[in-house]
């Protein structure tokens, strides 16, 4: 027990406790003025992407306070082929959280089985009136761009099966990548013909710009904020926006420096958005997916074969060499496992090949999807796979370019 | 309140006429000066206290205390006062209606009172009375009347437990600070204010030429002069009367708005001129060190006239002293638990009066030796 | 005469049970005894907890707990809800260490379906929880402070507060509320780095505790308010129920951490402050050491903690087994008990929880009889509750 000190120590000590932290710094944080940094795993506010809900109500149900509230119809999905069987699917008419209720148990975002719901920690949406804490799926899907990336597990966490492999995969991308980068390094070494190259070089130039994190759009910020959004919510768009912008008046200056220039028709098709590949389309409503996913799969094997036609069709009027053609590679992009899978890797870090950085992003396929009306974070995962896929077929033509003995069918296998 | 003010301040005004206030021949016109002198201190100095409070203790908490009312927040304790008028005055049905509402009036008008007798520099204050220091300690023991009547009149047991309190404390107390008092009017031969500020600047330790305040000889006094206004002030630690979480707020449960304003400003003046009184008995009020004098007073007869710079100074070195022990008093609170009412009274009983008594007898027999 | 003999005259002058005179005195001066009532709404309380004293002057005669102002029915509840939405109802009857309680129901279904947890799920979980008890403990060292009128130790346990809690939120998403534990281990592994932080924050929780020590431990004031007020005799408090920092004051380390280890604490070195007397002050100075044994024993985890899985495969819907089981685990304030008994369905058919606070306060008429008004919310104070637990 405490050792019985002299009278008044006691007393002197806390004097000189209190007078101790007089002169160090308040740890008060001023809100609304700085913001702390919360952790990804914040529960702050559930966070729908509805285009993944497939009104299955497991959320609804297992809410231990049925504070969720979906309302849905049925839509008749006609026939894919003639004489086949018409189906029916679910169509998600309202998804409402009433917060005032809600207890953040998280019991919702664990059972989708669909990922449709996330945790944000975005946290500011009080109201002067209980009623109006029931958020509509509009609200909600306005947060699920505020989902962070989940942080990685610590030290000798085992991982579950599905993140495991896609690790896996990502590395023997990479490796492949790698290779690549060997065969353009040496291609570079021998100028043996400086036509390619000099492509080569013009093209690089739009990965290689670089927007610095943090500055943000000032323009797009007022708005937002003038809007009434969260200022985390505006602060992240208002990013994306200054990355477009300066991305695309780099681009602008590129293109300007390269007119004067004698470049290789490599130049991008421009496929106009709008029309959709019927055939797509019919197939993945057979499959029973919802018609505004089959719409959009649709659009996206639209352009991408267009393109892939255009470009061919350039290709075989200016070079004979040059044949290669990534896109076309991928048999069937148009499947869902495969643009699910593309998400998937995506939303890891993308396969490091040496010039591939986290961030760099096709910013034509990310303009096409937002255009379309695809939510920021999906655009943004599919122009970076679509950006790697892109990054890597100009290795491998670099490297065919420079090595010219192997022929391109042979590599595209190896792809 | 005024008619209060006039009555107090009439018949010694007619004696005295040194003060700096006193211009031309008329009667109103010095009278008016005053009063808005008074006034003036009355309600802005309490808040230069409170604003140190909040921002000293909030630091010594680690947090900033106010910041959006005005520069730094300095504007904060404008801001609750603007709310307390704008809040509902509510008078519970039980309570003996007419006392109620009188009681934070009661302990108010002697808080004011007090500030007319503390001088605050040479020749800045509103009355130099021949008694002012027992003025001023009859004065500030009326505020507990207030207190009494308002934890007895709120019908709440939490209220009337509260009033006790204070008024135990008050019997407990007044004895050791008269008693240290006294000793100081014996040392200093007066019981002017002023007159005590001017021994000060006289005092010389022992036949030397070294100039000392009143608080060395007389640090004991000092020391129970400090502990006992904490009590009668209900400042923590002695704050049983107030024991937010034992008795809800005391005496002050009740009341809201207005008068529950009332209260705390009494508390803040009663802080600043309890303060002030330890500056004049101990503290060598506007001398800037012992010794020292202000730049204008040479002399020891300009206690009344320094020049513009003496008498500005003069000000400034006061409230500088004030706003130090308030802010110990601060210090008091954030560092210590309270006491329990017996304890608080054991220790004046037991210690306090006894030291008090000696400390007189040893200041007397000084005086007539030396 | 010292306080406690006061006390004891005083007792002895009034037998329990006697019917409350209502005069005293005699002649033209008669007083009576006032009752008064603290709470449902007070302060001293943190919550809506009553006492009824009746006062003879400033002295307690007798005090009457009132409950039940907070009763939200929660065994009731969980007998409607499947195990993983009772994880998220135990967080709450006890709100400052919903850790802990969670921990608890998933220890008893676990029993019940015989489960092994893994390893490392066990090491993580007990990190979690001694964290989740530090957290608790500050809670208390500012409330009891506040209650003695001592404003700047709740600030002091915030700062720290704060520093823990972004910590585990960073780990499970929440700040008081964790839901963390699942059946069969851990909802989802610590995030990279968590450990290296912990280690950091457990060393400026450290560095900050002499403060503590300083501004109360060893304040005379605090002394004088503290000691001697409410002792708590170790055979009373055994036959209350009273467990917890509150028992460890009177000098008997009952602990299950220790005496019925769970998890992995037969592993770990286990220190469990005891005090003397029982008084306030051996009560508050439990608290306060407990809040560096667990400190102790955190720094103990971070280098334990194997390598492997937090979760193991677990039937799509949880189910725990026909009859019965009991866990009890220490909790911060002391013995948490789930009685757990199910038919075989997906809900259980009865959660019966033994909770700290509840037996705790039971002490409190004990404690309160004879003392004085102050020292009443000194007690009040001293022995830890959270409204939420003794009412469930």
């Amino acid at each position: 027990m405490a050792a019985s000190a002299p009278p008044g120590i006691g007393l002197l000590k806390g004097l000189g406790v209190t007078v101790k932290h007089l002169f160090k710094r308040p740890a008060t944080l001023m809100y609304p003025h700085e913001r702390n940094v919360l952790p990804p795993r914040t529960r702050g506010v559930i966070a729908l992407m509805d285009e993944n809900c497939t009104v299955c109500m497991l959320c609804s149900r297992e809410c231990p306070d049925w504070c969720i509230y979906i309302e849905s119809h049925k839509e008749t999905v006609p026939p894919a082929k003639e004489g086949g069987r018409a189906r029916t699917r679910n169509v998600l008419d309202r998804f409402a959280i009433d917060f005032s209720l809600c207890m953040y148990c998280g019991i919702c975002v664990e059972v989708c089985p669909f990922d449709a719901l996330w945790w944000s920690p975005e946290f500011e949406y009080s109201e002067y009136d209980m009623g109006e804490m029931v958020h509509e799926k509009e609200k909600l899907r306005e947060w699920a761009d505020t989902v962070p990336p989940p942080p990685p597990l610590e030290e000798g966490a085992i991982l579950p099966a599905e993140v495991k492999d896609a690790i896996e995969k990502q590395e023997k991308e990479r490796e492949l990548a790698a290779a690549a980068q060997a065969e353009a390094q040496q291609a570079a070494e021998a100028p043996a013909d400086a036509a390619p190259a000099a492509a080569a070089g013009a093209k690089a130039k739009e990965p290689e710009i670089q927007v610095k994190a943090g500055e943000i759009d000032q323009e797009t910020f007022d708005k937002l904020i003038a809007e009434g959004k969260s200022e985390r919510l505006a602060r992240s768009k208002a990013k994306a926006a200054y990355v477009k912008k300066e991305k695309a008046r780099l681009k602008a200056e590129a293109e300007a420096a390269e007119a004067a220039a004698p470049a290789p028709a490599v130049e991008e098709p421009k496929v106009e958005a709008g029309q959709i590949d019927q055939e797509t389309f019919d197939r993945l409503i057979a499959e029973g997916k919802p018609e505004r996913m089959a719409r959009s799969k649709a659009k996206a094997a639209y352009v991408k074969k267009e393109k892939a036609r255009l470009r061919a069709e350039a290709e075989a009027g200016a070079e004979a060499g040059a044949t290669a053609d990534a896109d076309s590679a991928p048999g069937a992009p148009e499947s869902p496992d495969a643009a699910a899978e593309g998400e998937a890797t995506a939303a890891a870090p993308p396969p490091a090949e040496i010039h591939v950085e986290a961030g760099e992003i096709d910013q034509e396929t990310f303009d096409r999807l937002i255009a379309e009306g695809k939510s920021e974070r999906l655009a943004r995962a599919k122009a970076k796979a679509a950006w790697v896929k892109k990054e890597k077929a100009r290795l491998r033509a670099e490297a065919e370019g420079g090595d010219a003995a192997p022929g391109p069918a042979d590599e595209e296998g190896g792809a | 309140m005024i008619m209060l003010l006039v009555t107090s301040g009439v018949a010694p005004l007619l004696a005295q006429a040194e003060s700096i206030m006193d211009v031309g021949d008329t009667f109103i016109i010095p009278l008016l000066i005053k009063l808005v002198f008074v006034l003036g201190l009355f309600f802005v100095v309490p808040l230069v206290a409170g604003y140190l409070e909040h921002k000293s203790m909030a630091r010594m908490q680690h947090r900033r205390g106010p910041v959006e009312a005005g520069p730094a927040g300095s504007l904060q304790l404008v801001a609750d006062g603007i709310k307390f008028i704008q809040k509902e005055d509510t008078i519970p049905a039980a309570a003996d209606k007419w006392v109620f509402a009188m009681a934070p009036g009661v302990a108010m008008v002697p808080a004011i009172l007090i500030f007319l007798v503390i001088p605050l520099g040479p020749g800045v204050f509103a009355l130099d009375l021949e008694l002012g220091l027992f003025y001023a300690l009859a004065a500030s023991s009326v505020t507990v009347l207030g207190v009494l009547m308002g934890g007895w009149a709120s019908a709440n047991k939490f209220s009337l437990f509260g009033g006790l309190r204070a008024g135990g404390q008050l019997i407990a107390y007044e004895l050791p600070l008269i008693l240290a008092a006294i000793a100081v009017a014996v040392q200093a031969g007066t019981l002017s204010l002023v007159g005590i500020v001017e021994a000060q600047a006289n005092y010389m330790i022992l036949g030397s030429e070294v100039n000392l305040w009143y608080v060395v000889p007389q640090i004991l006094g000092f020391g129970i002069f400090f502990v006992a206004a904490l009590a009668e002030l209900s400042r923590p630690p002695f704050d049983m009367p107030i024991g937010d979480s034992e008795l809800v707020f005391g005496y002050m449960t009740e009341y809201s708005g207005i008068k529950y304003a009332m209260y705390m400003l009494t508390e803040y003046a009663g802080m600043v001129s309890m303060s002030a009184l330890l500056v004049v008995l101990y503290l060598g009020g506007w001398q800037i060190l012992p010794g020292v004098p202000l730049p204008g007073c040479e002399t020891s007869s300009g206690l009344f006239d320094c020049g513009v710079t003496g008498t500005v100074l003069g000000v400034g070195v006061t409230m500088g002293k004030i706003m130090l022990l308030v802010f110990v008093m601060v210090w008091l609170r954030v560092a210590y638990p309270r006491l329990r009412e017996d304890q608080l009274q054991k220790i004046s009983w037991t210690m306090l009066v006894p030291l008090s008594l000696l400390n007189l007898a040893v200041v007397t027999i000084a005086k007539v030796v030396f | 005469m010292s306080d406690l003999d006061v006390r004891e005259e005083y007792l002895a002058a009034t037998a329990p049970g006697e019917e409350i005179a209502l005069e005293i005195g005699d002649g033209d001066f008669q007083t009576a005894d006032m009752s008064l009532s603290i709470g449902p709404a007070h302060p001293a309380t943190h919550g809506v907890f009553r006492i009824v004293l009746e006062l003879d002057g400033e002295r307690v005669r007798e005090a009457r707990p009132v409950i039940g102002y907070m009763h939200r029915g929660f065994e009731k509840l969980a007998e409607h809800r499947d195990y993983r939405q009772i994880k998220a109802l135990v967080n709450r009857h006890d709100w400052l260490s919903g850790f802990s309680n969670e921990l608890g129901v998933a220890l008893a279904v676990e029993q019940m379906m015989e489960f092994e947890v893994p390893e490392r799920a066990q090491w993580i979980r007990m990190l979690i929880a001694e964290w989740n008890r530090i957290l608790n403990h500050l809670m208390f060292i500012g409330s009891y402070a506040l209650e003695l009128g001592a404003i700047t130790p709740m600030f002091y346990a915030f700062r720290e507060r704060e520093d823990i809690q972004h910590l585990l939120e960073s780990a499970t998403g929440g700040r008081l509320h964790f839901t963390y534990n699942q059946v069969g281990g851990l909802k989802i592994d610590l995030p990279k780095g968590f450990l290296a932080e912990s280690a950091r924050v457990s060393a400026l929780v450290r560095s900050r505790f002499p403060d503590y020590l300083d501004l109360i431990l060893g304040n005379e004031i605090f002394h004088g308010r503290s000691k001697g007020v409410g002792p708590l005799p170790t055979d009373v408090a055994l036959s209350i129920g009273v467990s917890g920092p509150t028992l460890h004051a009177t000098g008997l380390p009952e602990d299950s951490r220790v005496t019925e280890p769970y998890l992995k604490y037969d592993e770990i070195d286990v220190e469990v402050p005891v005090g003397e007397n029982g008084d306030a002050y051996d009560r508050f100075y439990c608290l306060v050491h407990r809040i560096r044994a667990s400190l102790d024993i955190i720094d103990q985890i971070h280098d334990r903690i194997p390598a492997g899985p937090v979760n193991s495969k677990l039937p799509k819907m949880v189910k725990a087994p026909e009859g019965a089981t009991y866990v009890r685990t220490e909790n911060p304030l002391g013995q948490l008990g789930y009685w757990l008994e199910s038919d075989g369905g997906r809900t259980p058919w009865r959660l019966k929880m033994r909770t700290p606070s509840f037996s705790n306060v039971q002490a409190i008429p004990y404690l309160m009889r004879g003392q004085l008004l102050p020292d009443a919310i000194s007690i009040l104070g001293s022995v830890f509750f959270v409204v939420g637990d003794i009412d469930r």
